[in-house]
């Protein structure tokens, strides 16, 4: 090899020995031992990539409670039926029988950083030498006054994926003719920004072939939100008439709920609804808490590695963490999983560290093989996760430019999760 | 063995997807234009290498998947195994259709919609194959290279592990096994091809959103690492 390597190596020169056998760090208690909660785009991505890099050498244990993981990427899409729910599951069985991860079904319910180990609700307890928690979100509760938990059934949020997004499906195939989709949309910092957006164009893509004359009201605390201009072209192209958006100045951030009548009060307007879809406002799901390293809404974490600010020991990853720029998205963390991994891999085995890089890209489907994306990427900098340029669709782009985008969402969504789940 | 091929169930296919004009012969000299489309990856002629895909020099007649110091997809070193063999039938509907002839193939291309184009690109490519007598002392094919690398950049050698390090943010879209549907195949490829392709992106003379922002970021020892990693990938 001519090139010298530490050329390669941005942190720490420690990498110099490393190309003998890997040293293990592991107490009296035989081989390192890592466990992730939560198997979605972070968690079973970060499993994934430490199993297979340490070769045995580590021992890694994914605990997720679903046995089949329902992808909320793509979700808005099976809304506009160019998915079927079948297409968005993917089961953890590759994850264990090829890559010799411990897969626990179950909840993690108590993480106790002294002892490093996490209880579930089976009653076990399992010690820990680095445990990464990448949980995805929860609601704050109160963020939209009438809603809470409860009412997922009367008005779903839709935004965790499988039988919320079903029952979304099916009440907007039950709408009256006419009748009114209302969306709470939530306010930032959430998962996907542009999730909702792409849902109201699948919902108007569905509305508009069964129920054409049916109407969609967005009520939006945001000023803004992203892709604007080439949602609300396409939105004028396709669904001309059907959708109305109502932002902050016009009271879109005043909106309260009541389930039972199935009504929206936005702004002291009461509107009679026939589907309510309500995203409430966001945090880190719960397990982050009761671990103990959150701040407010969510974990802020080390921009080099993903651990937290908290505890060297404990990371955090994905929609969870508060890290800088990055947009909450399953492509996000499925590359904060990477860093991660070869942060945690380099500490428990002495593999060679390489510095932390990013990247992100979100495309999102307005109409029929109409696809627009957006993307940047990310370096730590000023102790957080910060951007180093980016792109974003143009408004007026052909037809067939659209359509390869659209295509390769398809690809990458194939991509994604062959990475996540092996 | 064509017939043994054929006996695996493709002959419904074939007979299907071919009529009788395949077997016309095409404009050899149309057809050299045609091959702009593939000579992004495939060489043909007397100084023809394997580059991301196999060199074509005596196609007509040779079992799929044999072209020697070539690594396959498993799907091509399957259908070769089972006996699909090169003529003009398979040729056409390979060029119409790759994926529906082969199932799983590496090459990223959508295919020949154009009949009469298809046949010229056969008359062509029939040119390096007859007998060595009748390939003609021609130019060596042009090199597919759309952008200028220096030389001292195509000499550097890659560092495989930080490859594969770095690999991981292409994984996120382009797949590991090959598969290649809405995104292409980046793994085999020669590293010089890699390489190229790379700093094209990197200055912007290829154009793609996505892959302009990855390759703007990394440094020349980072594409190198790259090259070195994908070319030597084993399919997962
Ligand atoms: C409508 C919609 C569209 C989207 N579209 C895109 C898109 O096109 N592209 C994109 O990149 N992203 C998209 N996203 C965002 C993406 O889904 C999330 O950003 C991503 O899933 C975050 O990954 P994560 O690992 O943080 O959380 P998740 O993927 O949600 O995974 C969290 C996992 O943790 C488990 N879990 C939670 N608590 C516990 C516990 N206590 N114990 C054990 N397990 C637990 C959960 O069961 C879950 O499986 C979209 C989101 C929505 C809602």
């Amino acid at each position: 090899m001519k090139l010298n390597r530490r050329l390669f190596i941005g942190t720490g020169a420690a990498a110099a020995s490393t190309l003998a056998a890997p040293m293990v760090h592991a107490g009296a208690h035989g081989k390192p031992r890592v466990i992730v909660v939560g198997g979605g785009a972070g968690g079973a991505t970060a499993a994934r990539y430490i199993a297979k890099d340490s070769d045995g050498a580590i021992d890694v244990t994914l605990i997720e409670p679903t046995r089949t993981y329902y992808t909320c990427f793509f979700s808005n899409l099976y809304l506009g039926g160019f998915k079927e729910m079948d297409d968005l599951g993917h089961s953890y069985g590759t994850l264990a029988s090829d890559y010799g991860i411990n897969v626990i079904h179950d909840w993690a319910v108590g993480v106790d950083r002294d002892t490093k180990t996490v209880t579930l609700a089976g009653g076990d307890s399992l010690p820990y030498d680095k445990l990464i928690l990448s949980p995805g979100i929860d609601f704050v509760d109160g963020s939209v006054p009438g809603w809470d938990i409860t009412a997922q059934n009367a008005m779903p949020h839709a935004y965790k994926g499988g039988s919320q997004t079903e029952l979304l499906k099916a009440q907007i195939q039950a709408m009256p003719e006419g009748g009114l989709f209302v969306m709470v949309a939530p306010p930032n910092p959430y998962r996907c920004p542009p999730g909702p957006y792409e849902r109201i164009s699948m919902v108007a893509h569905t509305l508009s072939k069964i129920n054409p004359t049916a109407k969609i009201l967005i009520a939006d605390p945001k000023e803004k939100y992203s892709k604007q201009g080439l949602f609300e072209e396409g939105w004028q192209k396709y669904y001309g008439g059907m959708i109305d958006r109502l932002g902050p100045d016009f009271g879109g951030g005043n909106v309260s709920v009541d389930p039972a009548a199935m009504t929206v009060d936005i702004d002291g307007s009461v509107e009679q609804a026939d589907v309510v879809n309500v995203i409430p406002a966001q945090k880190a799901g719960r397990i982050a808490e009761l671990a103990g390293v959150t701040d407010g809404n969510w974990a802020p974490v080390n921009p080099e590695d993903m651990s937290t600010k908290a505890d060297p020991d404990v990371y955090v990853l994905g929609d969870a963490a508060a890290q800088g720029d990055m947009p909450k998205s399953g492509f996000s963390a499925n590359s904060q999983a990477k860093v991660c991994a070869n942060a945690v891999r380099g500490a428990l085995t002495d593999s060679r560290v390489f510095p932390a890089k990013f990247s992100n890209t979100c495309w999102s489907l307005i109409s029929e093989n109409d696809g627009v994306k957006v993307g940047a990427n990310y370096e730590p900098a000023d102790g957080k996760i910060s951007s180093t340029g980016g792109f974003v669709s143009q408004t007026g782009e052909d037809a067939a430019l659209r359509k390869a985008t659209y295509e390769e969402s398809e690809g990458w969504y194939a991509g994604i999760t062959a990475d996540m789940f092996g | 063995m064509r017939s043994g091929f054929l006996k695996y169930g493709v002959a419904a296919f074939l007979a299907a997807a071919l009529p009788a004009s395949a077997q016309e012969f095409g404009d050899a000299a149309a057809g050299e234009a045609v091959f702009g489309r593939c000579s992004g990856c495939h060489q043909v002629g007397p100084s023809a290498r394997n580059r991301v895909g196999p060199q074509l020099n005596g196609i007509f007649g040779r079992q799929a998947a044999t072209v020697d110091g070539f690594r396959y997809s498993n799907a091509f070193q399957r259908a070769g195994a089972k006996g699909l063999e090169w003529h003009i039938d398979e040729l056409d509907a390979f060029l119409e259709n790759p994926k529906q002839l082969v199932p799983g193939t590496r090459m990223s291309f959508r295919g020949i919609s154009d009949e009469g184009e298809r046949a010229d690109l056969i008359a062509y490519l029939r040119q390096y194959s007859d007998s060595p007598a009748n390939i003609p002392e021609a130019d060596p094919t042009a090199m597919a290279t759309d952008h200028e690398v220096a030389p001292d950049i195509l000499a550097l050698v890659g560092d495989p592990e930080y490859g594969e390090y770095l690999s991981s943010e292409c994984t996120t879209c382009h797949r590991v096994d090959g598969q290649d549907a809405g995104i292409p195949s980046i793994v085999l490829w020669p590293e010089e091809d890699f390489v190229i392709a790379m700093h094209a992106y990197k200055a912007k003379v290829r154009e793609h959103p996505v892959m302009n922002m990855v390759a703007g970021r990394l440094s020349d020892e980072e594409i190198a690492a790259l090259a070195a990693y994908f070319a030597k990938i084993e399919s997962q």
